[in-house]
């Protein structure tokens, strides 16, 4: 092997030339350390004096945090191709939730319900049949919309009111859906949004056969479900856990999840709620607030509740999750599992109410019993306290192309992307986050929001910041349970897409 | 270790010749030019009667066999031949070598595309030639046709095999014809890959089962690029690894350990998790002591107990992100046992062994053990486990 030269580390080292920036945003983790995340959702925390110098461009080419920083696609150095064509790839990968377009379609069967919640926006106890359900017609104007989506997944969910009232329609277009998917050959999944008060073993039957999930409600404890959910009887706990055991024996444990809304009444029993979802057997709990919506705005003063509580009862809740799972219990705090899954991994997470673009109408319609198609849930609620602002048409008289490619979806979509919202695009967190237009012309007059008094803006800053604090604290058993989390399959969250 | 290769005395052998061991008589003559007879037979007597047509005998012995027709090319006084079975595909050069090219009963039948390389890594156990050995090819394509169709795997490895440009796809598409069971794994250092048209092509042969082992040493150009003593190798890597990935090809990643690299391992994993998640698996290798490695050893030599927080943090973390990894080449007793579930017996069997030191341990089955040419430096930790650990 004589004759062969090897050269030195240095002779390989970059240009002296002055590095670059490639984007990036940043914002103070905590009083010492500030974390850095570029376009693609990468992070990396450094100190203050590290941070100073990385700025005026003054790092060390042999400093380890210097090669970091290259690695991570924070800078670059010379006329290297590859960084951009490695972001270009990976921001493809993350925003992998829009290839497919509206995928989740939402079929609201019947308004009426047996419940007169307190913070529900839109159901009616009554049994006016013809006013309140959605008829075969409608249905099936909806499904041949479902159908012109080009997605490659279908996720039909039957919502009310309560479902289950009107389970003839639920049947029919069950059928006509599997039908319609013989020759559109979809991935075709179903899902039941129900209290499970009414629930029958015909019912779970045909749910079985058609491989059909269940979505149901729980709130917390007996007393904390029943004072949230009046029906008469006073029962409806009772009923649903019932329900749940029932279903679960029909269909298999995997098969049926629950949801929890956040009352004022929650808020001062965080880790009551979280015992009562593990002592129902489940293995998750998703943290959701309130929606300001419809009723729940309207009685806001019974229901409602400032940020600071609500963030409050979060880090308890999640903190006695981490307690369950350290002491050997497997669960998992769903809203925390898909932003971590957004800070962690370089896959795409669309969620609906955390992308950007937002998901409403790209990724989900709600198709309402009268035929009136929109964006999203809430944007139905809305409607039914009288502003149909967020209505995109009606499957009677309005084309697939109106509908989905309308001006008021392009509006909403337009006004979603947090990349060019004030207060968002310079937000070190823009890439985990995402925003609501509904949301913010229901409670702030218009589509594009105001950051500096969003609840949605604090809410989120507050918890992303407080998983990042998290993940690079002193116990290493987070990290390693978060990560536990990622791994896990999305449960319990019907929304869910991704 | 396995030996691969012996040495007698050719008689009427003019040029290089292929052919697979046989010690069953062949009975169609027009089948038996395939064939080269290994004298070493209870069947011996039947060939005698009729040797037409194969292409060479074998005999250990010190003379011709009295009964041995004279137009047979032979090679005798080979000094042993206990290693060769039937179905073992041999080349015997004129000088009287007799080399194995492809053993039926192993599972680590690697072809050596051509010593030629573009890298030099510090490291190399198979340092570059740069002489042209294109000769090399024919001798590959006729080896194909006698390999049998059961072979599980075979490794294509260099040198840098893509060097050898169109040849190296018409070995692919001649093994795809005719090994249509067999996996192929190709050891390529990616860089000529990043010509996109390069990736396309190897695309089109729609090879049913290939994976493209490539390394990557570095998370960064500097230690990467100086551990294969090339500028813009690292560059040049990635883009080939991204070429080959929009193709469609699938790419494994390989990374040897050594001082050089177990820095910024963890680093290296979360790069390879977030730019090449795409990767089919990451496999993480102790070094071989062979080859370059003696004249570098100072820049490269680290005890691996040395680097057991680094290799831990990385395989777990590749882990964990859902990568499958596994680590080669490394001995259960110097390795964390939480790693040991990602352990592979990996060194090729004729390259495998193990040390006095070993004697008594219990796990000793389940241990990749050494490379022939590690028994020399090795771990000062080697220990026998003597009850299960």
């Amino acid at each position: 092997m004589a004759g062969l030269t090897f050269y030195d580390r240095p002779h390989f080292s970059p240009a002296a030339t002055e590095y670059r920036f490639l984007p990036f945003q940043f914002i103070d983790l905590d009083d010492t350390r500030i974390v850095l995340v570029n376009e693609v959702g990468e992070h990396y925390v450094t100190d203050r004096p590290h941070f100073d110098a990385f700025i005026r461009k003054s790092l060390d080419r042999a400093d380890p945090i210097y090669l970091d920083l290259a690695a991570k696609h924070f800078l670059y150095n010379g006329d290297s191709t590859l960084p951009v064509r490695l972001l270009a790839t990976k921001y493809r990968t993350k925003r992998q939730f829009l290839a497919g377009f509206t995928n989740l379609h939402i079929f609201v069967v019947s308004l009426r319900c047996e419940h007169s919640c307190q913070y529900c926006q839109v159901a009616r106890v009554t049994s006016d049949r013809a006013k309140y359900d959605m008829s075969t017609e409608t249905a099936e104007r909806a499904l041949d919309l479902v159908f012109r989506s080009p997605a490659p997944t279908l996720k039909i969910e039957f919502q009310g009111g309560e479902a289950l009232l009107n389970f003839e329609l639920v049947q029919q277009i069950v059928h006509s859906a599997e039908q319609r998917n013989q020759i559109a050959g979809r991935e075709l999944e179903f899902v039941v949004a129900t209290n499970l008060a009414v629930v029958t073993d015909d019912m779970l039957a045909f749910i079985k056969n058609h491989n059909i999930l269940v979505s149901t409600s729980i709130d917390g404890p007996a007393a904390l479900h029943n004072a949230n959910r009046p029906r008469p009887g006073g029962n409806s706990y009772e009923l649903a856990v019932a329900g749940i055991e029932k279903a679960r024996q029909a269909l298999g444990y995997e098969r049926v999840s629950a949801l929890m809304t956040t009352t004022k009444l929650s808020l001062e029993c965080p880790e009551a709620i979280v015992d009562e979802y593990l002592q129902l057997g489940f293995s998750s709990l998703f943290l959701r607030p309130i929606s300001p919506y419809g009723f729940a705005l309207k009685t806001q003063i019974r229901t409602g509740y400032d940020r600071a509580s609500f963030l409050n009862f979060y880090v308890r809740a999640l903190d006695h999750i981490i307690d369950i799972n350290r002491s050997g219990t497997h669960f998992v705090e769903t809203y925390a599992q898909l932003l971590l899954r957004k800070l962690l991994t370089p896959y795409a997470t669309g969620y609906v109410d955390l992308q950007s673009p937002a998901g409403a109408g790209i990724n989900v319609a709600v198709y309402n019993y009268d035929g009136d198609v929109y964006a999203t849930d809430e944007a139905r609620m809305l409607a039914e306290m009288g502003d149909k602002t967020f209505r995109l048409g009606n499957v009677h008289s309005d084309s697939y192309e109106a509908i989905f490619g309308g001006e008021l979806l392009r509006t909403l979509v337009t006004a979603s992307c947090v990349e060019s919202l004030p207060g968002c695009a310079d937000c070190a967190f823009q890439t985990y986050c995402g925003c609501d237009p509904v949301e913010n012309y229901a409670v702030q007059g218009d589509m594009f929001g105001h950051r500096p008094t969003s609840d949605f803006c604090k809410r989120n800053m507050f918890v992303i910041k407080h998983l990042l604090q998290l993940y690079h604290g002193e116990d290493p058993y987070i990290r390693e349970l978060f990560w536990r989390w990622i791994q896990q399959p999305y449960t319990g969250v019907a929304e869910y897409k991704g | 270790m396995q030996r691969l290769h012996s040495r007698g005395t050719s008689v009427g052998i003019a040029e290089l010749l292929v052919g697979k061991v046989t010690r069953e008589p062949i009975a169609d003559p027009r089948l038996r030019a395939d064939y080269i007879v290994d004298s070493r037979t209870a069947n011996w007597g039947a060939f005698c009667t009729d040797l037409h047509g194969y292409s060479a005998v074998l005999v250990t012995g010190p003379s011709l066999p009295e009964d041995l027709p004279k137009h047979v090319p032979i090679v005798h006084s080979i000094s042993q031949l206990e290693y060769l079975a039937d179905g073992d595909v041999i080349a015997i050069q004129p000088s009287g070598n007799v080399n194995v090219l492809y053993r039926r009963n192993s599972h680590h039948n690697s072809i050596l595309m051509t010593e030629r390389c573009n890298s030099l890594c510090l490291m190399c156990s198979q340092p570059p030639q740069p002489d042209d050995d294109s000769y090399r090819v024919p001798i590959i394509l006729r080896l194909l046709d006698l390999i049998n169709a059961e072979c599980p795997e075979l490794i294509l490895s260099g040198g840098e095999p893509a060097l050898l440009g169109e040849d190296l796809f018409a070995v692919i598409e001649k093994c795809e014809r005719q090994l249509p069971n067999t996996t192929l794994h190709v050891l390529t250092n990616g860089r000529l890959f990043k010509d996109a048209r390069l990736a396309r092509r190897l695309a089109t042969i729609q090879h049913h089962d290939v994976m493209l082992g490539i390394p990557l040493y570095a998370d960064c150009a500097q230690v990467h690029d100086y551990v294969v003593q090339a500028s813009g190798a690292f560059e040049e890597t990635l883009h080939g690894l991204y070429s080959l990935a929009e193709a469609g090809v699938p790419v494994e990643i390989r990374v040897v350990l050594h001082r050089q690299t177990y820095e910024r391992l963890p680093q290296l994993a979360e790069f390879i998790y977030r730019n090449i998640p795409f990767a089919s698996q990451v496999v993480l290798m102790g070094m071989e002591m062979y080859g370059l490695v003696h004249q570098n050893m100072d820049a490269l030599w680290i005890d691996p107990i040395e680097y057991q927080d680094q290799l831990e943090e990385a395989t777990l973390s590749l882990a964990r992100g859902g990568m499958r990894v596994l680590l080669y080449n490394h001995q259960l007793c110097v390795l964390r046992k939480s790693l040991w579930p990602f352990a592979v017996k990996s060194i090729s069997d004729w390259k495998n062994t193990y040390i006095a030191t070993c004697d008594g341990c219990v796990v000793r089955e389940q241990c990749g053990g050494f490379f022939q040419s590690g028994v020399k430096r090795h771990s000062m930790h080697i220990r026998p486990f003597l009850q299960t650990p």
